[in-house]
């Protein structure tokens, strides 16, 4: 495959990515549906299956996942949004097993003396500071008296969204949070095992049901010679056309299943974490170190590129930093990782030698592997969305502060993009480029709008074609 | 009112050919073979069908072993502090190319230059570009520019070709070394020009000109004792009077002008008035086709014009002249004229020294001078003297020159006696040429050294006197380029660059280090304010001016005379290699790719048998793009071109417009490779040297029709359609200042009763339809456009920025002979009046109209063009199917669909050599995409586009403005077409915000303003105010 967009870059550095040289390429497309990936050797192990099916899916669990499907579907419903509610407006300054900005949140719910109060302690702090609340006065002192942002537009709903996400994580988590560090996958691969597990059972129960059906039918025609009633030749269970049209039938679904869903997440590389030239920890950095995103990431309030930062930020702080003492770090095989090495290597980028001055016209870009890749035909601007709409990083991105080894969290597909769009509250009221949606404010304080749902993206435009593809 | 307007001679006489193409919007048959055997005989059966099912599916498993593109996302080692990779900036800087200097912006992405805009800042300009300055960009990335430096054609670094040119030098002994330029704007290089001199004791600088301006420049320096050309201030003529001078269009100083004139075009509705313009002109042209009156003459008439002209401003009899209309018409121009003393302005096309003194004595007699006629600051964009490079040529024929240095001349190219040039050259012992690209003189010479581009140099340029503009790089030089005024430096033994020099000349005059910064920073150096002059004139020179011109051979009545003229984007030669100016539409003839013989109805009758007049002749010439090939003979040198008929051409006058026929050397543009020949021929051989200066008529021409027929890509014919509700003319309107001051409701009433069937204008949005009016009730910004068609003068500039902001594919000649051109802006040129020899000329841009009821939405089966809330009319590629129903609906055209994979926008890049033209695959070079402008999807083969309203250039001020959190303003928003219009012609903003420009354009224009075929309750958001011709009264049409 030819990479198209490949072009020169006289006199340029920078490899950006709105190269919009390719539009419609439906071949290259959907010809990647069993692709096994020629970078392989820069992806891990379990990254060599093929990219459009989920790992280690098999054929009787996806049997099973099909029968499970509607159950599956509604019993994640709320835990998905508490996650995504979660990383929206309370991962910036609490984890669940850990204590950050503010407290870990493992066990909230016990910790309070009443649930609503909770609930009105999130919705506004300030507001129930103010009722002298016995609880929430002495945590507001033991945090150094810093204020916890104010929620007003989270509902109640919302919040159980959240606290349920909390208690099950917390639960989930209390038992491998000594393994989290050292196995990420761990959590991940549950879900698998289970299927794993739902699908032998289906199988062990197919083979019974077989057996059994077998064992009837045995019985059925000694029964009948017993009574001396002549049966047929009996049809070997391979030629039963029963049997082939179940198999068929299943068959059939479950194909037509795999090929659907494997066409339409064709090229969504979600879950892809390549191995990087020098193996960086966004956990050390943004999570356990606290360094905001915008200090290495500073295009992303400015520009289309959140940008990844140029060797010269990085030298920054590492002219000083020149060892890792931090805890140990363990990559996506279990090996740890030298972390006072992979300064090195970035020392070597730099052109640094240690104990002389440096020469920051020495310096080579590092070529990191592109991780979000959005199609060309395709406008994504990160100040539209991180200074303008307000939204957090985490919100595409995923907890980005948990992770070592940074992979791609979201599908990035249209219907992902849209779906926000759609929900996504505008910072109407906030930002004077709105004021001239007069008749909007109007219906606001008229409460032709409802006020919780306020003014989504949708309603000012933001999912009509021309806003991404021009 | 109702005044006919007709696009072609088929349309005028509504011939058969013509009721035919007006059929369908695709004037060309489907690609299938029609045959009536039915299916499975068919040559595509439906069999045929299953097997290429079969075989794509095959092939789509089969490339499914394709892998997802592995890319790296490479960060800069050091970013620089200001830049934002993904954000543009621009930097002002310099358009100069052979001696016409433009301040510019350039708008630079990631490092490169994507587009050129105008600086607001520079007070001759003030913001306006032409198609040319709008093209330049694409020649950083020509692939035919010079990469390295030569010696004999052989690579060489720049030392060895220092030291060998050091060499040269030395060797030369006596003989002068001459510095061979166009005319040099800069004073710093002037300055460099000099040291060198200095340092090389009989050395001199000779200024060559391909179209001089020495008939002006030796008539004032005989007049006003000044060999400088004063400015002209058409923004304080009410009366303006040309003699054949392109002023709107090649003449002089084209932005400036057309952005003054345009000033007395502009009506205010409560008080209309307005300039008045009359033209005499012998082949037509950009600015001939604009005046509000124009006569036609021979060329060789010109001086007696003049001096009839300057008889009948003194209130004496006009002599000399034989035709009655002509005369009628210097009678005419003279009455106004003086009626408007003080306020009137003459001026001459012509490079006769004699007619520019007579000139220079009506404007006298106008009282010109400190009014009209400026001499405070005078142009250094024109100083070449034809007869100082005549006598250089006699000078290395005589071998009394020991070197030449080059720069911005292209002799054997452009002098009409080339050969000599050509001789002389070769005496030359020691040949430079610092040219960017291999042209017919550079080839010949011994050392090539290539300059940079304009967008890679330092540099300053001296416009007028003391208006200064500056020029920075916008990109590291691509190539193993050097400036020339390096290449002086050194050979002149200083040792800093010409960066130094250039810092340490301007440091001293604006202060400083901080000074220079920020005079970089605006790009102009601007005078206060300096009152107009006049300059003290010497009539001594009349008397033997207008004896001289008496004494001109009078043209024998019989006799052809040539014209040679300059075609608006392609000059004397400066855009042949441009691929966008080549497509552009030529403003009068809308011919594209070549040039050609234009001649006029009534020469087409005697000479090629063609009867406009009658249908069949008229569809013969017309429907069919091969022309006849006429053999032009002058001179003793004899062209063949197809033929023309362009009406306001004067019936003994023939035209060939200069720059063609360039060497093969140049790049794509101008040769054809297929057909092996060069495109167009050069016309330059036909001009001759008359009394010092070069004359580019010819008094006499064989014609001789050779029977053969050659393709001319014409524009003009396509995309013309007629509906059930009415004729594509109706999209013009048109009436004459008298019937407007007459009756200023004319339109308004006009457009009244065209719907009055549905509810009348006040109800015509909601009763001309049974739907819903999906528009109404929407909060926030409803994008419109607004086009005043009395300032449009049809340069072209819009044509060429919309190519170069929204990545609009080159598609060559002969996919434009197939009707396959993709801009999404044309100017349609629309003649009115029965006059078939010089009617009157309308220009009208038409691009995507973004109706609010648009026929082409409600036809897409796959929804792929739809509409947004704030008006546009959106169009989404990777949506299209390409059905083409929407261009078939679509009722102004403008709808275009990728008939080819034009920008190479697909996996395979070289699956389109020989279905598309050299010249397209061209522009897929690597080194070519570098201009794409990242912010708009390329599209492939098999889509619909049109004009998007630079939809990112929207929503990027839209984000800015939600940035600072405020509402959005005027200043925010500028479309590519708006901001290229020298004229400003062009208004577009928010409707919604009733401050906005638009708004208020609209509401100050309510009697002008009309919406192209309104009847047909389209709802366009583009709104034209209509052309109002400044002539008494109207000749009733039979």
């Amino acid at each position: 495959m030819i990479d198209v967009r490949k072009e020169t870059n006289f006199g340029l550095r920078e490899v950006t990515n709105e190269k919009k040289f390719l539009i419609i390429d439906c071949l290259s497309r959907y010809c990647h549906i069993f692709a096994p990936r020629k970078d392989i050797f820069l992806l891990k192990k379990q990254q060599t299956v093929y990219m459009a099916f989920p790992k280690r899916l098999s054929i009787p669990s996806l049997i099973l996942s099909i029968l499970l499907l509607t159950t599956a579907i509604t019993n994640k419903v709320s835990a998905q949004d508490g996650k995504f509610l979660f990383s929206q407006n309370c991962a910036s300054c609490h984890a669940i097993n850990k204590k950050l900005v503010g407290p870990a949140l493992a066990g909230v719910e016990d910790r309070w003396p009443d649930k609503t109060k909770l609930h009105s302690w999130i919705k506004n702090n300030a507001a129930f500071l103010k009722t002298g609340d016995p609880y929430a006065n002495n945590l507001y002192n033991e945090y150094g008296k810093t204020a916890m942002n104010i929620f007003t537009q989270l509902s109640d709903k919302d919040i159980d969204a959240i606290l349920g996400y909390i208690s099950t994580t917390a639960k989930a988590g209390s038992g491998t949070t000594t393994t989290a560090a050292g196995d990420p996958n761990a959590a991940k691969g549950e879900e698998s095992d289970n299927s794993l597990l739902f699908g032998i059972l289906t199988l062990v129960l197919a083979v019974i049901a077989l057996v059994l059906l077998q064992v009837n039918s045995n019985l059925k025609k000694l029964a009948d010679v017993k009574e001396g009633i002549r049966s047929a030749e009996p049809v070997p269970f391979w030629k039963n056309k029963a049997y082939i049209a179940i198999v068929v039938v299943i068959l059939f679904i479950s194909g037509g299943y795999m090929t659907t869903r494997g066409a339409i997440s064709y090229g969504r590389t979600i879950n892809y974490q390549p191995v990087q030239p020098i193996y960086y920890s966004h956990k050390v950095h943004a999570g356990i170190n606290q360094i905001n995103c915008q200090y290495c990431h500073i295009g992303v309030y400015q520009g289309k590129q959140a940008t990844i930062p140029s060797v010269n930020i990085c030298m920054n702080c590492h002219m000083a930093i020149n060892e890792y003492k931090g805890a140990k770090i363990y990559n996506e095989e279990g090996e740890e990782v030298n972390g006072t090495a992979e300064i090195k290597k970035l020392y070597k980028y730099a052109g640094f030698e240690e104990g002389k001055p440096w020469d920051a016209t020495k310096a080579q870009p590092i070529e990191w592997v592109r991780i979000h890749n959005l199609p060309d035909h395709v406008y994504f601007n990160h100040s539209q969305h991180v200074k303008v709409g307000q939204v957090a990083c985490q919100t595409c991105h995923g907890e980005i502060q948990k992770m070592n080894e940074v992979k791609q969290f979201a599908e990035l597909s249209m219907g992902w993009c849209v779906n926000c769009h759609r929900e996504t509250k505008v910072q109407f009221k906030d930002n004077g480029f709105y004021s001239i949606y007069e008749k909007y404010h109007a219906d606001l304080k008229s409460g032709k709008i409802d006020s919780t749902k306020g003014v989504t993206v949708e309603m000012i435009g933001g999912t009509e074609c021309q806003k991404c593809h021009y | 009112m109702s005044k006919q307007h007709w696009q072609s001679f088929g349309e005028l006489n509504n011939s058969d050919a013509y009721k035919q193409s007006v059929n369908d919007e695709f004037q060309e048959q489907l690609p299938f073979e029609a045959d009536d055997k039915g299916f499975l005989e068919a040559k595509h059966p439906r069999r045929d069908f299953l097997k290429f099912l079969g075989f794509s599916t095959a092939a789509a498993t089969i490339a499914a072993s394709c892998e997802i593109p592995f890319t790296k996302a490479i960060p800069f080692a050091n970013k620089p502090e200001d830049i934002v990779p993904g954000n543009y900036m621009y930097y002002a800087t310099t358009y100069v190319q052979d001696g016409d200097a433009v301040s510019v912006l350039a708008k630079v992405r990631d490092g490169r230059p994507i587009k050129i805009e105008g600086n607001d800042l520079s007070p001759i300009t003030k913001g306006g570009t032409s198609a040319r300055v709008q093209a330049s960009v694409l020649d950083l990335y020509d692939t035919a520019r010079l990469r390295f430096p030569t010696i004999d054609g052989n690579e060489a670094t720049f030392e060895d070709v220092d030291k060998a040119v050091a060499a040269g030098i030395a060797g030369l002994g006596s003989a002068p070394i001459v510095i061979l330029t166009s005319t040099v704007v800069s004073p710093s290089t002037k300055e460099v020009i000099a040291q060198f001199i200095a340092k090389h004791p009989g050395a001199k600088h000779v200024v060559y000109d391909a179209v001089s301006y020495s008939g002006i420049l030796l008539a004032n320096e005989a007049t006003y004792g000044k060999k400088a050309i004063p400015t002209y201030r058409f923004d304080n003529a009410k009366v303006i009077v040309s003699l054949a001078a392109d002023f709107l269009g090649t003449w002089l100083s084209p932005i400036e002008f057309a952005k003054q004139y345009a000033t007395g075009k502009k009506i205010d509705e409560k008080n209309p008035e307005m300039s008045k313009h009359i033209h005499f002109e012998s082949v037509a042209s950009l600015t001939g086709s604009n005046a509000d009156e124009r006569f036609l003459h021979r060329p060789s008439e010109t001086g007696a014009i003049a001096v009839a002209l300057l008889a009948a401003v003194n209130g004496q009899a006009v002599t000399g002249i034989d035709d009655a209309k002509l005369k009628a018409g210097i009678e005419k121009a003279a009455k106004e004229l003086v009626a408007k003393k003080g306020q009137a302005l003459v001026v001459s096309g012509s490079n006769d020294k004699n007619v520019q003194i007579i000139i220079n004595a009506i404007n006298e007699a106008l009282q010109a001078g400190g009014k009209t006629i400026d001499w405070s600051a005078t142009y250094n964009t024109k100083a070449g003297i034809d007869s100082d490079f005549a006598k250089l040529v006699d000078d290395m024929n005589a071998g009394s020159v020991g070197g030449l240095l080059i720069f911005g001349a292209n002799p054997a190219y452009t002098w009409f006696d080339s050969k000599k040039f050509v001789d002389g050259l070769k005496k030359v012992k020691l040949t430079v040429s610092f040219s960017g690209k291999a042209d017919e003189t550079t080839q010949l010479v011994k050392f090539v050294i290539p300059s940079n581009h304009y967008l890679e140099s330092w540099g300053d340029a001296e416009i007028k006197t003391g208006y200064y503009s500056l020029q920075q790089p916008t990109i590291y030089p691509l190539f193993k380029t050097r400036q020339w005024q390096d290449s002086l430096l050194s050979w002149s033994g200083a040792t800093g660059s010409y960066l130094d020099f250039l810092k340490q000349y301007w440091s001293a005059k604006v202060g400083g280090a901080s000074g220079w910064d920020k005079a970089l920073q605006e790009g102009v150096i601007n005078p206060s304010t300096i009152a107009a002059a006049a300059a003290s004139f010497n009539s001594s020179s009349v008397a033997g001016a207008t004896s001289a011109i008496a004494s001109y051979k009078k043209a024998a009545p019989n006799s052809t005379e040539l014209y040679l003229y300059q075609k608006v984007a392609i000059g004397a030669g400066e855009g042949t290699a441009n691929p966008w100016l080549q497509e552009m539409p030529d403003p009068v003839t809308k011919a594209t790719w070549d040039n050609y013989l234009i001649v006029s109805p009534a020469k087409a009758k005697t000479l090629l048998n063609i009867d406009l007049t009658n249908n069949g002749q008229a569809d013969a010439y017309e429907v069919k793009p091969p022309k006849h090939v006429v053999s032009i003979t002058a001179n003793g040198v004899t062209v063949k071109l197809p033929t023309l008929i362009i009406p306001g051409t004067h019936p003994d006058t023939v035209g060939i417009a200069l720059g063609y026929g360039r060497a093969k050397e140049l790049g794509k543009s101008v040769f054809d490779e297929e057909a092996g020949i060069s495109v167009g021929a050069n016309a330059f051989p036909f001009a001759s040297l008359a009394d010092g200066t070069v004359s580019f008529s010819i008094a006499s021409v064989d014609l001789k029709d050779t029977g053969d027929k050659f393709p001319v890509a014409l524009t003009q014919t396509h995309n013309i359609y007629n509906t059930a509700q009415g004729n594509r003319t109706e999209v013009m309107k048109e009436l004459t200042l008298a019937e407007f001051k007459a009756k200023p409701t004319e339109i308004l009433e006009d457009r009244e009763a065209e719907v009055k069937p549905y509810g009348g204008l006040e109800n015509y949005r909601a009763l001309g339809t049974i739907y819903p009016d999906s528009m109404n009730d929407r909060p926030g910004i409803k994008w419109g456009m607004s086009v005043d068609l009395n300032t449009c003068n049809g340069c072209g500039a819009c044509v060429v920025a919309c190519t170069a902001e929204n990545n609009v594919a080159i598609v060559g000649k002969p996919e434009v002979l197939r009707g396959h051109e993709m801009q999404w802006l044309r100017i349609d040129r629309y003649y009115s009046g029965s006059d078939l020899d010089n009617p009157k000329v309308v220009f009208q841009p038409l691009m995507c109209q973004h109706c609010d009821n648009a026929p082409c939405e409600n036809v897409c089966p796959v929804a792929a063009t739809n509409h947004s809330s704030e008006g546009l009319n959106q169009m989404t590629y990777n949506r299209c199917i390409g059905t083409r129903y929407c261009a078939n609906n679509c009722p102004y055209k403008v709808r275009r669909f990728n008939w080819a994979d034009y920008t190479g926008a697909d996996s395979f890049p070289d699956n389109q050599k020989g279905i598309v033209n050299d010249v397209v695959l061209n522009m897929n070079d690597d080194l070519t995409r570098m201009v794409l402008n990242p912010d708009v999807t390329v599209r492939s083969r098999g889509v619909i586009e049109k004009c998007s309203f630079c939809v990112q250039r929207l929503q990027s001020a839209k984000l800015s403005a939600k940035k600072e959190s405020r509402p959005l303003e005027d200043s925010d928003i500028k479309v590519a077409c708006q901001q290229a219009c020298p004229t400003n012609a062009i208004i577009f903003g928010n409707a919604n915000d009733k401050k906005s420009n638009i708004t208020t354009i609209r509401k100050d224009n309510p009697n002008r303003l009309f919406l192209s075929l309104e009847q047909l309750h389209v709802l366009p958001n583009v709104t034209y105010l209509a052309k109002v011709r400044n002539i008494e009264e109207e000749k009733k049409e039979a």
